[in-house]
């Protein structure tokens, strides 16, 4: 089977063709670096995204954050849930751990907040 | 006076002011009138940012904070809370804020650095009500990721540029429902993994050659007509369809902001709506460059910063006085399909990159550059779209032989 991908990798987002047999990646085209030859192989198989967002401050506002990998697809309405239901204690730095071990992943802060 | 003032202190401004100072020049001000530097990054918290700087994938608050930490190691002054009103034809700045008042500032050279802003022109051809729950896409944007306020829970977006399709994961994210994107062209402007991403993640239907006809609701939006347009970008009235909504998100593009450059009298490209400029980025006007999205509407910040040390190193030599004599420039044309080309126009010395965009979704297809009838440069590409900014790479040898250059999209 073949699956045609749109690559998210970086800005030039190649057209991917990922041929499948059963559920592993036989090969892939398209791409023009190695890295949207992983991106296919796991899209394919295993879909991830790093999930940006925001999260609440103990003085009512909100400060961005980001998991520190990317969590699996089917994990990020959950991940978003545990986010919202959180509240930061101020202050922040740029790269703080906010939330440890979100479906394996840190979620750690993208911008300073006093 | 002051040696280098730099208007603006987003990614452009910060760059571009560090650049300077390394290249020698101290006596640099950068005048931000938000209340942080970063400019229009702070808002956008997705990542995607810095790949090709610096090889990771960085969120825009982050991308700035690499910039902002440099200009504060180096010691680069900076007002924030201050906005530029007015600058004279001989470079005096008048500039507010709450603390000095009104001041001036002249100065030897001048660094434009003001981003750009949304158009809202969209908005006002649709017939219908105007009630509230109409926002653009940026607007929007900052109320959800610097306040903390989401505008609404079902949601339809018109335009399909970048800020859009990143709303329509964001707000849906969330907990709102998008529930389209509707294009009036048949080709989005956004780039084809922010469609992947942000659109078909969540199987948020875009609808291209489609276009909102009417608002409706009296005090809140209660929902809008969409219908598909003809080739002539007409709606087709059999094809009119009432959507339940809440909210109408406008992402109808970015225009530079240069009523200040217009002051100083400098040069605009009706086309790109920025100065015309060189290849060092400097504008009609000596001693006054242009840098990011003021110029000319970028999609990548990586770019505006390439671009803003360029103009901050130019900045630096014409301080110095280290400017080439008189010379004649080559001047670059264009053939429309190609819309326009920054630089402009070139000296001849070294390569030069030339960055341009062109009108249409193409395949197979050749830029071509001509000097006069010859052909002097060919690059294939697979795809263009008008969504993608495109460069060649201008070698010292095209350009010392050459008078006037042509750049034409043909087919393969
Ligand atoms: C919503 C959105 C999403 C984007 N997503 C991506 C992405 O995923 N990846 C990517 O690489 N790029 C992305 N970009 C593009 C990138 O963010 C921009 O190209 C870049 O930020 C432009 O930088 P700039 O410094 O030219 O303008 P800006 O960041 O707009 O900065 C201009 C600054 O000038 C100040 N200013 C203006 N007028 C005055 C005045 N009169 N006096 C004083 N100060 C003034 C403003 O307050 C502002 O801080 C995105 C852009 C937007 C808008």
């Amino acid at each position: 089977m073949e699956r045609k991908l749109t690559c998210i990798v970086c800005p030039l987002g190649c057209e991917l063709c990922a041929v499948l047999d059963g559920k592993s990646v036989v090969s892939v085209s398209g791409n023009t670096c190695r890295r949207g030859e992983k991106y296919a192989i796991e899209e394919c198989t295993d879909p991830r995204r790093t999930v940006t967002t925001t999260v609440r401050c103990s003085d009512g506002g909100v400060v961005a954050v980001k998991t520190d990998c990317a969590v699996a697809k089917k994990d990020m309405a959950e991940c978003m849930k545990i986010i919202n239901n959180f509240v930061a204690h101020l202050p922040i730095a740029i790269g703080d751990i906010i939330i440890k071990d979100v479906f394996g992943s840190n979620v750690v802060a993208t911008q300073n907040k006093e | 006076m002051t040696e280098l003032v730099i208007i603006g202190g987003g990614p452009a401004g910060m760059s571009a002011a560090i650049a300077a100072y390394e290249a020698g020049i101290r006596d640099v001000l950068i005048i931000e009138r938000d209340e942080a530097l970063g400019g229009i990054l702070q808002q956008c918290i997705h990542n995607g940012f810095g790949l090709h700087k610096f090889g990771e994938e960085l969120t825009g608050p982050e991308y700035a904070w690499r910039y902002e930490k440099r200009v504060r190691e180096l010691g680069i002054a900076f007002k924030l809370g201050t906005m530029v009103l007015d600058i004279s034809k001989d470079k005096v700045i008048t500039a507010t804020n709450p603390e000095d008042g009104m001041f001036r500032i002249e100065a030897r050279a001048i660094i434009l650095a003001m981003g750009c802003r949304e158009r809202s022109k969209g908005a006002l051809n649709i017939a219908g009500t105007r009630p509230a729950g109409i926002y653009s896409a940026g607007t929007a944007q900052k109320y959800v990721n610097m306040k903390g306020y989401l505008p609404g829970k079902e949601i339809v977006i018109l335009g399909s540029g970048d800020i859009g399709l990143i709303m329509a994961r964001r707000m849906t994210l969330e907990g709102a429902k998008v529930k389209m994107v509707c294009e009036l062209m048949p080709f989005s402007s956004g780039l084809a993994r922010n469609i992947e991403q942000c659109l078909n993640d969540f199987d948020i239907p875009l609808k291209l050659s489609h276009t909102v006809v009417e608002i409706h609701g009296k005090e809140r939006v209660e929902g809008v007509t969409i219908a598909r347009v003809d080739e002539n970008r007409k709606p087709i009235e059999e094809t009119r369809e009432f959507v339940p909504c809440d909210t109408l998100l406008l992402s109808v593009g970015l225009i530079p902001e240069n009523e200040l450059s217009k002051k100083i009298g400098v040069k605009l490209s009706p086309i790109t709506g920025g100065a015309e400029v060189d290849e060092k980025r400097q504008t009609s006007v000596p001693g006054v460059f242009a840098c990011g999205n003021v110029l000319h509407v970028h999609d990548l910040v990586d770019f505006v910063s390439e671009e803003a040390e360029i103009a901050g190193r130019a900045a630096a030599e014409y301080i110095m006085e280290e400017v080439a004599e008189m010379q004649e420039y080559v001047e670059i044309e264009t053939d429309g399909r190609i819309r326009y080309t920054v630089p402009q126009k070139t000296l001849r010395g070294d390569d030069v990159t030339v960055f341009f965009r062109v009108g249409n979704v193409a395949r197979n297809v050749k830029i071509n550059v001509y000097s006069g009838e010859r052909l002097v440069l060919t690059k294939r590409k697979s795809r263009v779209a008008p969504g993608e900014m495109e460069s060649v790479v201008l070698s010292s040898e095209i350009l010392e032989s050459a008078k006037k250059l042509r750049f034409c999209l043909e087919e393969e």
